[in-house]
């Protein structure tokens, strides 16, 4: 089947049921989406199917063809994308940074819909990302950073 | 090796090689058991990096290397977990080589302690144990390049210096960069340590100085960070394991027929059978291969397994419960007793009783157990997310019958450690499906279900305590009895009592002024693998400890902080000896103290940040709890808000944190910032219970972990200076998480006079309508 995956045409064999996690990371060798769960619990493997926030480990990857996925190998060239990655890097969110690409995802479908997200809109689209590091108080910070960068480019 | 600790081998069924290895890797923690004290037998003590395997390399032509061009790579050959070393540890190195940090790369080393000295990162020590060693390599370094250009100009080596990436020759205004250096420098015999001129604390460019990006930020937001489970070959293959749900079990018969056909399997296999000791050996089971890891995931559902669930079948972890609170009620082994306290006891006006328990508790990094291996011609690689590399190393090698020297341990990024990963059962596992697919690279990956049914766990714990109490409210007398399985079963099943270093972590050297005291440590057997999590016995030593503390305050109607500094007494000195603590995470008595004016401090200081004494509404309240680990100072004040349904909301903590000098400053904020979100978790709802011998709690839905909207928003992190660098530096990974979740149970007692004893709260803060 065909895959639309950040902006390329790219063609997989594979199991129409097999979950998009695992097409992306074992088929295509992209690894930057992680695996966490594998029951949509702790958002380490979120992507962007037609730029709305997804849990690629219960994804049929035959749900997806002929829609956008944008992975984090992707999402920086995107203004908000971007500007979440360099928030993050200018606080440090990271500690061990095994879930960040899953929180960057999160907060990129985040700033599409809410481009100055309030405290509980950031709990909101958040919550189902799990850090065990604890750095949620430094990715509220960089959410709103990147918000405010991304307000002043505008 | 003494005739004790032979003796402690043989009534443990180690062999003495093996036992050698456990107590170097465990730095000590096996030192003193069953009341033997090891350490003080024959063999002089040996602290620091000097007790460890390997102990300390501080050759530059081993960490680093300058390039022609002028890029400086310097080698980390600790593992990095999210504590921060692979920027820590080459700041060190690059301040001391005067190196332009723009231009430096970090590598990371391969498994072998005989060229870079110790790799096990645990125990909170890497900053602590290697300062110094990475000062010299960057000051022998830098010291060999102004060789090379005074060499170069034909002027004495005095009349040079290096700053920022060149050496410079004052008097004539002439300059060579490090790369222009690099070949001649290199060529130069390394000074020898007692020649080095190291810096000056107020020459540090980076050291002490913060404000530095951490050397992975931009792979780990571009998605190009490289973990354990990420490698990736063409030709590789995923597996997934389905392993004795029970510890000790073993496949009785198995159907892999359904399994084997399933879309994408490549092979079907039982593992290995399983062993007395558990150690860090794969469990038994059966290995699915497949060409996906979803395939394998998908086709190891239709495994028909019988189990054979052998001794630890019917673990109960609610009837291992009452059976230890059981046990915490009647005379156990003492382990430190000074005064009288039986005669105390009966002539105090008051006692006062407690008990407290914490249950196993799972690590659950978010990067599950995972690995990769093939083989080429004999030789094995391993990608594996270790804290352990050599013992990984060497494992691999022992299970796959081959040297040590053919097998090549490749150090991943850790999606998360906190010392799951000390144990490599997962890259051995790898590695043995690598062999049976004929050196195909294998990557193994372990489900999040996998995980939480298999894990190293935090031991299970009751405390009892009771206290004599005058009518100032003051303690008389103090009796603690700590009730746990030990996490030296894992390499001696039959040991009953705590071991040295669980002792030694806030039991046995708690240095409050208490003229009667007995400290006293029952039998307790383990059921499943016990392991170290950050922290380690600090978590229910401290629980029951901070928790008891504040009872007594209340019961004294005195403030908690004012109490709390009555019961630490004065400032003092106190030789861990004396509190029959012989352990002392493995360092020297004289050079590490238990300080209790550090200590005193940090409790000042976290109340005065933190505007203790503020009156709250009802529902609202701070709660205080101090601990001193890793030889480090730590105290907490924790703010909760609870509603009418009892729902807490932790709105803010502060905490303040004495680690001595201070490397990386914004590194130390970020780990404690992380402890308080570990610690909060922890104590709301970390729980894993058995049934049958079986884990209960499958995936995050019922081991739950702190999330965004429960995190507390306000995180305030008191570091206090140090005096100089030449106090000896503390550990920072772990030291956070103790004092977290009794100053939340404390603060929940401020607010709403509900005193939590068990963990997890889960709905105990729940109010009655």
């Amino acid at each position: 089947m065909e895959l639309q995956i950040n902006d390329q045409t790219i063609t997989v064999v594979a199991e129409p049921d097999l979950p998009l996690l695992w097409v992306l990371r074992d088929l295509l060798g992209m690894t930057g989406t992680k695996f966490g769960c594998g029951m949509a619990l702790c958002g380490a493997c979120t992507v962007l199917v037609d730029g709305v926030a997804l849990r690629s480990c219960v994804l049929p990857v035959a749900q997806t063809a002929g829609k956008k996925i944008t992975t984090i190998e992707g999402v920086g060239t995107t203004a908000a994308g971007a500007a979440l990655q360099g928030a993050w890097q200018q606080i440090n969110v990271p500690q061990c940074g095994y879930c960040q690409a899953g929180q960057i995802m999160s907060a990129a479908a985040l700033l599409q819909v809410k481009p100055d997200p309030t405290d509980a809109d950031i709990d909101a689209a958040m919550s189902g990302n799990i850090c065990r590091c604890g750095t949620y108080p430094r990715i509220r910070s960089a959410i709103k950073q990147a918000a405010h960068q991304a307000g002043q480019t505008k | 090796m003494s005739a004790v600790a032979d003796d402690f081998a043989a009534s443990h069924g180690l062999s003495r090689r093996e036992f050698l290895r456990q107590l170097q890797a465990l730095g000590g923690l096996l030192l003193v058991a069953d009341g033997v004290h090891i350490a003080k037998a024959a063999d002089a003590p040996k602290y620091g990096a000097d007790g460890m395997p390997h102990g300390t390399v501080d050759n530059p032509l081993v960490f680093l290397t300058v390039g022609d061009d002028g890029w400086v790579t310097i080698v980390v050959h600790r593992s990095e977990m999210g504590q921060g070393v692979r920027t820590g540890m080459p700041l060190i190195v690059a301040d001391e080589l005067e190196a332009d940090w723009s231009r430096v790369r970090v590598q990371q080393a391969p498994a072998d302690e005989e060229k870079y000295g110790n790799q096990d990162t645990d125990g909170s020590r890497s900053t602590r144990h290697f300062l110094d060693p990475m000062r010299r390599c960057g000051a022998a370094a830098r010291m060999m390049l102004e060789q090379a250009a005074a060499l170069s100009w034909n002027v004495p080596p005095a009349e040079v210096r290096a700053v920022n990436h060149e050496v410079l020759h004052e008097k004539t205004g002439r300059k060579l960069s490090y790369g222009t250096l690099a070949k001649r420098a290199a060529k130069l015999p390394v000074p020898a340590a007692s020649t080095l001129r190291l810096k000056t604390s107020d020459q540090f460019r980076y050291v002490g100085k913060g404000g530095v990006p951490i050397v992975d930020g931009h792979d780990i937001v571009t998605g190009k960070a490289q973990y354990g489970i990420d490698p990736w070959f063409k030709d590789m293959s995923f597996a997934v394991i389905a392993r004795s749900p029970v510890l000790g079990g073993s496949v009785k018969q198995f159907d892999g027929n359904a399994a084997a056909a399933a879309p994408g399997v490549q092979k079907v296999l039982q593992m290995p059978a399983p062993v007395p000791k558990a150690t860090f050996h794969p469990l038994a089971g059966v290995a699915i291969i497949a060409n996906s890891t979803g395939a394998a995931i998908a086709a190891r559902k239709l495994l028909k397994i019988e189990w054979d669930d052998g001794a630890n079948g019917s673990y109960d972890s609610a009837d291992y419960r009452a059976s230890m609170q059981e046990s915490a009620h009647k005379p156990g082994k003492v382990v430190r007793e000074s005064g009288n306290v039986d005669s105390a006891f009966q002539s105090a006006p008051k006692t006062l009783e407690a008990e407290y328990y914490i249950p196993h508790i799972a690590h659950a990094t978010m990067e599950p157990p995972c690995a990769v291996a093939r083989i080429i011609a004999g030789q094995v690689e391993v990608w594996a997310p270790t804290q352990a590399p050599q013992v990984t190393r060497e494992d691999v090698a022992k299970h796959l019958g081959v040297a040590a020297q053919n097998v090549t341990v490749h150090v991943t990024l850790l999606g998360g450690g906190f010392g799951r990963k000390s144990k490599p059962d997962f890259a051995i596992e790898a590695a043995l499906l690598s062999q049976a697919m004929d050196g195909r690279p294998v990557k193994v990956t372990w489900t999040r279900e996998d995980d939480l049914h298999h894990d190293f766990l935090h031991t299970v714990s009751v405390e009892y305590m009771k206290a004599g109490v005058g009518a100032d409210g003051k303690v008389s007398a103090w009796l603690h009895r700590s009730v746990a399985p030990s996490l030296a079963t894992i390499f001696a099943p039959n040991t009953n009592h705590e071991v040295g270093a669980e002792l030694g972590m806030g039991f046995i050297n708690m240095p409050y002024d208490i003229p009667n005291l007995r400290l006293e440590n029952p039998e307790a057997s383990a059921h499943c693998r016990i392991g170290w999590f950050r922290s380690v016995s600090n978590i229910p030593h401290a629980f029951a400890v901070q928790s008891f503390v504040s009872e007594l305050a209340a019961n004294a109607n005195k403030d908690h902080r004012d109490y709390l500094l009555e019961l630490i007494g004065p400032a003092r000195k106190i030789d861990p000896n004396s509190l029959q603590d012989h352990w002392n995470h493995g360092e020297s008595p004289q050079r590490y103290p238990v300080d209790t004016g550090r200590l005193r401090r940090v409790v000042e200081t976290v109340a005065q940040e933190a505007g203790w004494g503020k009156k709250f509404a009802p529902g609202r309240g701070l709660g205080l709890a101090a601990h001193y680990s890793f030889l480090s100072y730590a105290a907490a004040v924790v703010e909760v808000d609870i509603d009418a349904q009892g729902l807490i909301v932790v709105p803010r903590v502060d905490v303040a944190f004495d680690c001595g000098p201070q490397v990386n400053p914004e590194r130390i904020r970020s780990q404690l910032e992380g402890a308080v979100i570990m610690g909060l978790s922890l104590a709301l709802y970390g729980e894993i219970t058995f049934k049958k011998g079986r884990s209960q709690q499958d995936n995050f839905h019922q081991y739950r972990v702190m999330r965004m909207n429960e995190a507390p928003a306000d995180i305030r992190v008191h570091l206090i200076p140090a005096a100089d660098w030449t106090m000896p530096l503390g550990g920072v990974g772990e030291p956070g998480v103790p004092p977290i979740a009794p100053a939340l149970c404390n603060a929940v007692f401020a607010a709403t006079g509900k005193r939590i004893r068990s963990l997890p709260i889960k709905d105990q803060a729940k109010r009655a309508t």
